[in-house]
């Protein structure tokens, strides 16, 4: 492998996205909205406002939807204690994978494509690298930025939601070993699973916003997840974090073979 | 050019097919150490294509190709580390400085890391780029930019260029520099150029030999004046006469068998078919019916009337 050109590309790649606006506000805003904003505001609401009468009818009727193992995961605990655990520790959890996702799918979309758009992809094509080595600095240039951000902002998110919830809780309530366990296993195979379907994606659009909207849909699964969480047909637990992950990574090393067959420099020059 | 030194670029039969569309046929030829070769073509004859080819971007549908004794096919990273490559846009990061795009690529062309911000320096200088060095390259002008993407393909001092339309955009006194550094890499340097151009006085001034290169097929190769003498068989003549006497002159000119076109241009004429050995004659004639003549100037085929004619015989052919 030559590193020294993978990290030639990596730097490069990050140096365009960092001066590309287009895509840099997204990679700021979704962040600090989910890592920030929103565990705040789901803190603050049980501290500064008097649940009772109805309010904590319609929680006592929410909590009893719930599986089983959620509930009683939450005994023990009152009900505004339940609010910020219920928000901050499962409701949240799928809504925390969406920003490696977005991550990743924004600069792979530049990274990919919008080279294309840009036409620099031909004098790269010129280089001597090989094209697994193409791939795997591009690679290495979507998922390193949505690691770093996932991992910053889970401590982010973490210290938010403590000092927030701090006058609910009185304790350190966060992180949890189901969110480690989120943090560490299924963090890095959902931002590989977004650059994945990137990299097919990108294949055949012409450019930035082509490749953005149809790799878009790859959120969806995990919309999905947040409504099952919500709706209490399915909750996270250590075991089910656990396993999905594993049917991430699955899904991850398909579409990792599928990429190294689509990604051949014969076939991104006739393109251009 | 060392005409008895192994090819540099040595090409059989080579074809290239996207799906019905035939976009290199049959493409044989040989590129020689220190030449400067130049492939003419019109938009769309297979010219970016066969620099695909012939770097192993782009594999072929038949045919071999060997270049600087490595096959393109399956050495294609070795064989890029030692050409350069300036394609026919200028394929610039445009968010980076001029100093960023250039150390990038003396990285992945594996300049010695101690020598990269020499390098850099050098090569911006050579093309009048020290000053703006650290600007962003979407704040160029087109032929900044051209200059800038010249200078990218020799940073690593490749043994072997290929240049897409090198002067394509630059002001006459850039175009200058560029013929010149072009004439210092072959001459004094010992590279190769693999000069792909539109501008035939460009190819005429410069290349050793040359390929005209029609849908995909080469329709020509030689030295420009070999291509002249076996492609243009009779000479035309050049002769300025006094205005008084040019009706008279072209009805002598169109009379005399031999001349198949005659051309006027205020007082001067050129009549197509002409030879040389004509010309006594023909002068005679000439003041013999009372025309003064002020001057009288076989003219040699150009590159250009080479390049046409080819386009056009093949195009009677087609």
């Amino acid at each position: 492998m030559n590193w020294r050109a993978i990290e030639a590309i990596v730097r490069k790649d990050l140096k365009v996205i960092s001066r590309n606006r287009g895509v840099l506000i997204p990679l700021i805003v979704v962040p600090v909205v989910i890592f920030v904003a929103l565990p705040a505001l789901v803190a603050l609401i049980p501290a500064t406002s008097n649940l009772s009468g109805t309010s904590l009818a319609r929680l006592g009727d929410l909590v009893t939807q719930m599986p089983a193992g959620l509930q009683s995961a939450l005994s023990g605990y009152n009900e505004a204690q339940q609010v910020v655990i219920l928000t901050l520790v499962y409701f949240l959890a799928p809504l925390y994978l969406i920003v490696p996702l977005i991550m990743v799918t924004v600069i792979s979309a530049d990274s990919f494509a919008g080279e294309k758009e840009r036409k620099t992809l031909e004098a790269l094509l010129y280089a001597p690298i090989t094209d697994r080595e193409l791939l795997l600095a591009k690679v290495i240039s979507a998922w390193l930025p949505a690691m770093v951000v996932a991992v910053g902002g889970f401590l982010l998110y973490g210290l938010v939601a403590n000092l927030a919830a701090w006058p609910v809780m009185g304790r350190v309530f966060f992180p949890t070993t189901m969110w480690l366990v989120l943090v560490v296993w299924v963090t890095p195979a959902v931002a590989g699973l977004g650059l994945g379907t990137m990299v097919l994606v990108s294949s055949r659009a012409q450019g930035f916003q082509d490749a953005y909207q149809l790799g878009a849909a790859i959120v969806l699964p995990i919309v999905l997840l947040l409504v099952g969480q919500v709706t209490g047909v399915m909750y996270f637990n250590v075991g089910s974090v656990l396993l999905l992950g594993l049917i991430l990574w699955v899904a991850d090393m398909a579409l990792l073979w599928l990429g190294i067959r689509t990604f051949q420099r014969s076939e991104l020059v006739a393109q251009l | 050019m060392n005409a008895k030194s192994a090819p540099v670029i040595e090409t059989k039969d080579l074809d290239r097919n996207f799906g019905d569309t035939v976009a290199v046929r049959g493409l044989t030829l040989q590129v020689y150490r220190g030449e400067v070769f130049g492939f003419l073509g019109q938009n769309g004859a297979g010219k970016t294509t066969t620099v695909r080819l012939l770097n192993g971007v782009l594999g072929p549908s038949g045919g071999t190709a060997c270049v600087l004794g490595l096959d393109p096919v399956r050495e294609g990273t070795a064989l890029r580390r030692r050409t350069g490559v300036l394609t026919e846009t200028p394929s610039l990061d445009e968010r980076l400085t001029a100093r960023e795009n250039l150390s990038i690529y003396a990285d992945l062309y594996s300049v010695p890391r101690a020598d990269v911000a020499h390098r850099v320096d050098t090569v911006l200088a050579t093309f009048n780029l020290a000053d703006r060095a650290d600007e962003r390259v979407g704040g160029y002008s087109k032929g900044m930019k051209q200059r800038l993407a010249l200078a990218r393909a020799i940073i690593h001092d490749p043994e072997l260029l290929f240049l897409d339309e090198p002067t394509s955009g630059l002001d006459p006194v850039a175009a200058r520099n560029v013929h010149e550094l072009i004439t210092r890499l072959s001459r004094r340097e010992g590279h190769t150029v693999f000069l792909c151009t539109h501008n035939l006085s460009e190819a005429q001034a410069l290349c050793d030999r040359v390929a005209v290169l029609r849908q995909g097929q080469i329709a020509a190769v030689g030295t420009p004046s070999e291509l002249a003498h076996r492609l243009m068989h009779n000479l035309s003549l050049e002769i300025e006469v006094e205005s008084a006497g040019v009706p008279a002159a072209l009805n002598i000119l169109r009379a005399t068998p031999g001349i198949t076109k005659v051309t006027r241009y205020n007082g001067t004429i050129r009549a197509m078919g002409a030879g040389r050995e004509a010309s006594p004659d023909l002068i005679a004639s000439l003041v013999h019916a009372g025309v003064r003549i002020f001057r009288v100037a076989p003219q040699e085929p150009s590159l250009e009337d080479v390049y046409f004619a080819l386009q056009g015989e093949k195009e009677a052919l087609s």
